[in-house]
């Protein structure tokens, strides 16, 4: 339940997919929020005093105080406000517990390649990385299967948890794809995601929220850029 | 909602402090359950066929359905479970964001560069692993400062989530300060983690799960020597 005065505060950076996540919700809900957007490079005081511990964005601020983690903000956004809006997770455990794996693996097992294809010093790393990313991104059609038992949304008839995790990344599927010069979710290879990528980036919250895949573009190479230079670590 | 018949399976490994974290949960909640003991340079077709993504221990499987990944079954279990034994998860949301925070610290910080303590190839690598470990143990004195306020255990009065979720390593903690000839418990820098430590070996429930200490020791000396003779990946 809501409750003090439900005051509602974003620490972000607008180019991370983890802050998209929130926003995503935050906007699914219809929750009004103070966003606050963090030069990453000069973190400020509110950020190192609500996360000293990982000094990183997202941190939903609630009544002043700190929830950090993008899927435990997600989770507590969802259980604080279960009365406003749709659910996020399902009611049945066993899919909560399929809902939370696929979170886990693309947080660990998509998220570190994809993020080491970024910060690769030297062009094999880069593919080595890159190989790696594309070859775990293959595992979600079967996920897409699993959870939406034939329905257009990870969540069934509507968007769910995993629609949300998953659809934070869509821009920067795009963006990486572009860099890429080939498609992270294949078509060929992957119809169902592929279709559910386009009918999520038709929603009104995917359209209000979702990062310009151009400035992604350019963002994404300024940061391959900065690291290939970078002689040593 | 826990059934008359309900028929719960573990499958895992002796050594596996997830697999422990999953029995703890269980064994707390009063559950009886089958436990099958996977040889892992041998996998069964039960655990590809129920962890096909990653292939690894612990599964869960409930009434035939595998859950996989130690912290989702857990949760779980406390959810389908809810009505038998303790909750481990608080009530309160704020607390339970709390709670799952600390729990994320352990397997995204500890696990790692213990991880790679084991695995190392080199004295370099390991060294620079068991530093990391050492370094990243220390917050959670203020993870457990945050969690138990003054109680005596992360859960308060009782044993709660992050209990759990650490308590499943505390015999790895007591093997490698062995191996390490240091304490990974710190008692001057931790003294709060340290008496927790000795507190939650003192509970039926660690006696009756815990691994022996000396053969966590001789196994993280095989599993250190074997890693070391490998020339190359």
């Amino acid at each position: 339940m809501a409750g003090g005065n439900g005051e509602l505060k974003l620490v972000g950076e607008w180019a991370s997919p983890f802050v998209t996540r929130v926003k995503l919700l935050l906007h699914i809900k219809g929750l009004s929020y103070e966003y606050v957007e963090e030069d990453l490079r000069n973190k400020s005081e509110l950020l190192l005093s609500s996360n000293p511990v990982h000094k990183s964005v997202p941190v939903l601020i609630h009544d002043g105080k700190p929830i950090c983690e993008s899927q435990i903000i997600l989770q507590y956004i969802d259980e604080v406000y279960a009365s406003t809006g749709p659910s996020l997770l399902p009611a049945d455990p066993y899919e909560r517990a399929v809902a939370r794996f696929w979170t886990a693996y693309i947080d660990d097992k998509i998220a570190t390649p994809w993020d080491r294809l970024f910060r690769a010093k030297t062009d094999e790393e880069r593919a080595e990385a890159m190989k790696q990313l594309f070859t775990a991104v293959e595992a979600l059609e079967g996920g897409f299967k699993e959870s939406s038992k034939g329905k257009d949304f990870f969540g069934g008839d509507s968007v769910g948890y995993l629609d949300i995790i998953v659809g934070s990344l869509v821009s920067w599927v795009k963006a990486t794809s572009v860099l890429a010069g080939a498609e992270l979710i294949n078509a060929a290879k992957m119809p169902l995601l592929a279709a559910w990528m386009e009918r999520f980036c038709e929603l009104d919250a995917a359209k209000a929220i979702l990062q310009d895949v151009d400035a992604l573009v350019e963002h994404g190479r300024m940061l391959m850029a900065k690291n290939a230079a970078r002689a040593s670590k | 909602m826990a059934g008359g018949n309900d028929e719960l399976k573990l499958v895992g490994q002796w050594a596996s402090p997830f697999v422990t974290r999953v029995k703890l949960a269980l064994h707390i909640k009063g559950l009886r359950y089958e436990y099958v003991e996977e040889d892992l340079g041998n996998k069964s077709d039960l655990l590809l066929s129920c962890n096909p993504v990653h292939k690894k221990v612990p599964v869960l499987l409930h009434n035939g359905k595998p859950i996989c990944e130690s912290q989702i079954i857990v949760q779980y279990i406390d959810e389908v479970f809810a009505g038998t034994g303790p909750s481990l998860l608080p009530a309160d949301p704020y607390e339970r964001a709390v709670a799952r925070f600390w729990a994320a610290y352990i397997d995204d910080k500890l696990e790692p560069p213990w991880d790679r303590l084991f695995r190392a190839k080199t004295d370099g690598v390991r060294a620079a692993a068991m530093k990391q470990l050492f370094e990243e143990v220390e917050a959670l004195e203020g993870g457990f400062k945050e969690c138990s306020k003054g109680k005596d255990f992360f859960g308060g009065d009782s044993i709660g989530y992050v209990d759990v979720a650490l308590g499943c390593l505390v015999s790895w903690v007591k093997a490698t300060s062995v191996l390490a000839g240091a304490e990974l418990f710190d008692a001057a820098k931790m003294p709060l983690l340290t008496a927790w430590m000795e507190r939650f070996g003192e509970l039926e429930l660690a006696r009756a799960v815990l691994q022996d200490v000396d053969a966590a020791v001789e196994h993280g000396r095989m599993l250190m020597a074997k890693n070391a003779a490998r020339a190359s990946n």
